[in-house]
């Protein structure tokens, strides 16, 4: 999301590059394209200008150290700068409290509370071994109440009937009510969207809070908002005292200033960050890592988390071991490694959160379509377990019958094998390197990456 | 009252919500290098973006003779003309209705921008005006959107064609495209899903849409209206962008200007992709929905 405002920051420094120090002019030349920068990626003026002036402080008292470019020394300071901004350490949920822990979600029309709300239900049962109780205080928006029933239940989350007819503040109580008596351990409360300058029903939220006393309120914030964060983020935060933020629909292309306004102007921290439609898209915010992508320096943490939350550890070592010892190669393993880098989520995505890749890839989009994997799926899944082990047998009417099988075509089905047959001759000469040389020929995961051997169980260089 | 009526009467309302507190700026001071800075922060705090605040000032101030240079408040009156000059230069008026039946609109835009709620506002505007008026359920994929277009249907008197969640969206829009003009209606609105444009493949379903549209009758859809939060920053631009080079735009809604937002983003783009702004949105009842009037839109910046 934040790449737009990486590429800014690298092209100021690149002409910063081969100058001796950080002098007055240099800097006031760096600095107004960080301002140009910033403003560009929706971060309200006032953070800007108060942003600016510290690092600009910060560089001018500073001596370039012996090893350091001028250029470097100013991204170093930039960087350190927007953690700091940002909150310097990731802020879980605090569900320190007596249950049930209640967690009120507030926000503008289409911020995105109820996906949201239903992603940390789905966190909450999943990660925290906790069984929440979900209801809808959204009396308001046609059909609200529908959506936050299908998409809890499909997190597998208890969500209270409620009705259209009810006054939200009856809604809250009944709900604390029923967490208590079914022994739920947090309430999640889904409000209506609603704009900060509404006093009515700002009103109606304070009382929501005065009678359920939460112990989280979270206030949900789209990535692409503009300037207006700051005026949305401090009129919530004056009347509710907010918790933290989530910050969603950071999947997109947004710069994501909005991320530094908000927690500029109420120092709340941002607690977690939407990706995606999908239930799974909720991550934990980590300004440092967010900071080094917003320089450019990749975000190989949350890739490491992301392989081993979602990789079946077993699977890839039953893979690897194949792998090291030459053994066959089949559509079967074939299969089963892509459905496990499907289980990672969007290839696009992985790929970004990998340092330089993208650089490399600017306009040369990967357009990797979910379509795809899913005819490869069929066409697999169409064949014999015989055929799957050994493809050499695929003649011309085995091949008719997988394609209507799978609702392919023969060329599509001998796109794959050929496709495959690729694979296999890689899959082949990686296993020959072996042990002896194979993390080295990738070079930063080997050598570089602590605990590189979680990679799947794969073994570290060197050893047999 | 009639609906026209109501909106005239909003606009003035419209106007009162967008107001902001820049009078002192104007009063009594001379054009100097402070206030045109000011003028610029203040731009760049409306979302217009640097490149646009610093352009539109820039070309405001070259408007000003010798004199006027003496007067802040001709300043403003500079300012205000070029914004609108900019806004009206790719002005056009809402197309009638009339001429094919059904006159096909097709609505799209990213998610929680407020599609459907706008949907069901145009929908009261059309039946207002005594067209009858089609709703196609066209977003198959979020939950409940489905039954939230019903509601907004059962609200102002619009049969909804659906097939329920998961369906193929295309094929709704084909199903309803039928159903209207069997049965002679005036005004077929399509739904979508909201949809990030930069996630590819949900582009590409958008184009599905067009193009089966396209096949019941070439001219369809008459109006693609990309419906953008008035709240977004300069993502709305990469929003147009991507939306446009899909599907082909033809106007913009701006919804939620009810707020502090004041969707200065639309001036730059408007023009950069030659697109007019039909709609604004201030508020989540029936008659909500204004026409887009650049004169207003100004006058409320300043």
């Amino acid at each position: 999301m934040f790449d737009s405002l990486s590429d800014r920051l690298e092209a100021v420094f690149k002409k910063l590059k081969g100058q001796g120090s950080l002098n007055e002019k240099n800097i006031r030349d760096a600095m107004r394209e960080v301002r140009m920068a910033l403003l560009e990626a929706d971060v309200h003026l006032d953070v800007v200008k108060s942003f600016i002036a510290r690092v600009r402080e910060k560089s001018l008292g500073h001596e370039v150290m012996g090893s350091l470019t001028p250029g470097q020394q100013v991204i170093h300071l930039v960087h350190k700068e927007l953690i700091h901004v940002m909150g310097g350490v990731n802020e879980r949920l605090n569900l320190a409290a007596q249950p049930p822990v209640v967690v009120l979600m507030v926000g503008l029309q289409g911020s995105g509370k109820t996906t949201t709300t239903a992603k940390l239900a789905k966190r909450l049962i999943e990660k925290e071994r906790r069984k929440p109780l979900l209801a809808s205080l959204d009396v308001y928006r046609p059909a609200a109440m529908d959506q936050l029933a299908t998409v809890g239940e499909a997190v597998g989350a208890k969500v209270l009937p409620t009705s259209v007819g009810e006054n939200p503040r009856d809604i809250a109580k009944r709900a604390l009510q029923s967490a208590r008596m079914g022994g739920f351990d947090v309430l999640l409360l889904d409000t209506a969207g609603r704009l900060h300058v509404d006093a009515e029903l700002m009103t109606e939220l304070v009382d929501v809070a005065e009678l359920v006393k939460p112990t989280e309120i979270l206030l949900v914030v789209d990535s692409m908002t503009g300037q207006d964060a700051v005026n949305v983020a401090r009129s919530f935060d004056e009347k509710l005292n907010v918790t933290g933020v989530i910050l969603t629909k950071t999947d997109g292309d947004a710069r994501g200033g909005a991320a530094l306004s908000v927690r500029h102007v109420t120092g709340k921290p941002i607690k977690f960050l939407g990706t995606g439609e999908t239930v799974d898209g909720l991550e934990p915010f980590h300004p440092d890592r967010v900071a080094s992508r917003i320089l450019g320096m990749g975000d190989i943490l949350s890739l490491v988390e992301n392989v081993l939350e979602k990789v079946d550890l077993k699977e890839t070592s039953k893979l690897q071991e194949k792998l090291m010892t030459s053994a066959a190669f089949t559509l079967e393993d074939f299969l089963a490694q892509m459905q496990q880098i499907k289980k990672m989520g969007p290839l696009e995505e992985l790929m970004a959160m990998i340092p330089g890749v993208k650089q490399a890839m600017k306009g040369r989009e990967a357009q990797i379509d979910p379509k795809h994997m899913k005819r490869i799926e069929a066409i697999i899944l169409s064949m014999t377990p015989v055929e799957r082990r050994k493809h050499q047998i695929l003649n011309a009417s085995r091949k008719k019958r997988i394609a209507m099988g799978s609702g392919t075509s023969v060329q599509e089905v001998n796109q794959l094998l050929k496709q495959f047959v690729q694979t296999q001759t890689m899959m082949k000469r990686l296993g020959k390197l072996g042990n002896k040389g194979f993390m080295r020929n990738f070079p930063g995961l080997g050598g570089g990456l602590p605990g590189a051997g979680l990679f799947g169980g794969m073994k570290p260089p060197g050893m047999p | 009252m009639s609906f026209f009526a109501r909106l005239k009467e909003g606009l003035a309302k419209t106007r009162q919500l967008l107001n902001t507190p820049l009078e002192e700026l104007f009063i009594g001071g001379k054009v100097d290098e402070a206030l045109l800075e000011e003028l610029e922060d203040q731009l760049v705090m409306a979302d217009f973006g640097v490149e646009t605040a610093s352009a539109i000032v820039r070309e405001a101030k070259e408007r000003l003779d010798r004199k006027q240079k003496k007067d802040a408040n001709a300043m403003r009156e500079a300012l205000r003309d070029t914004i609108r000059a900019h806004l009206e230069a790719v002005e056009q008026g809402v197309v009638p209705s009339q001429r094919v039946h059904p006159w096909v609109i097709l609505v799209v835009g990213v998610n929680g921008v407020g599609k459907t709620t706008t949907i069901g506002k145009l929908a009261a505007f059309y039946q207002s005006n005594h067209e009858k008026v089609l709703l196609a359920a066209g977003d198959t994929y979020r939950a409940a959107a489905v039954a939230q277009l019903q509601k907004w249907g059962e609200r102002c008197g619009c049969l909804v064609i659906s097939q329920g969640q998961d369906a193929d969206a295309a094929s709704v829009v084909h199903d309803a495209f039928a159903a209207a003009r069997a049965r002679r209606y005036d005004v077929l609105i399509a739904d979508t899903a909201g949809r990030l444009h930069t996630k590819s493949n949900l582009m590409e379903e958008l184009k599905k849409i067009k193009r089966v549209l396209g096949r019941l009758d070439p001219s369809a859809p008459h109006e693609t209206l990309l419906v953008l939060d008035g709240t977004t920053g300069q993502n709305a631009i990469s929003q147009v962008q991507k939306f446009h080079e899909a599907i082909g735009i033809t106007g913009l809604v701006i919804t939620k200007l009810d707020g502090t937002a004041k969707g200065g983003v639309v001036v730059g783009l408007s023009e950069k992709f030659k697109l007019p702004v039909r709609y604004i949105g201030v508020g989540e009842g029936l008659e909500d929905l204004r026409p887009f009037d650049p004169r207003q839109f100004v006058e409320a910046l300043f």
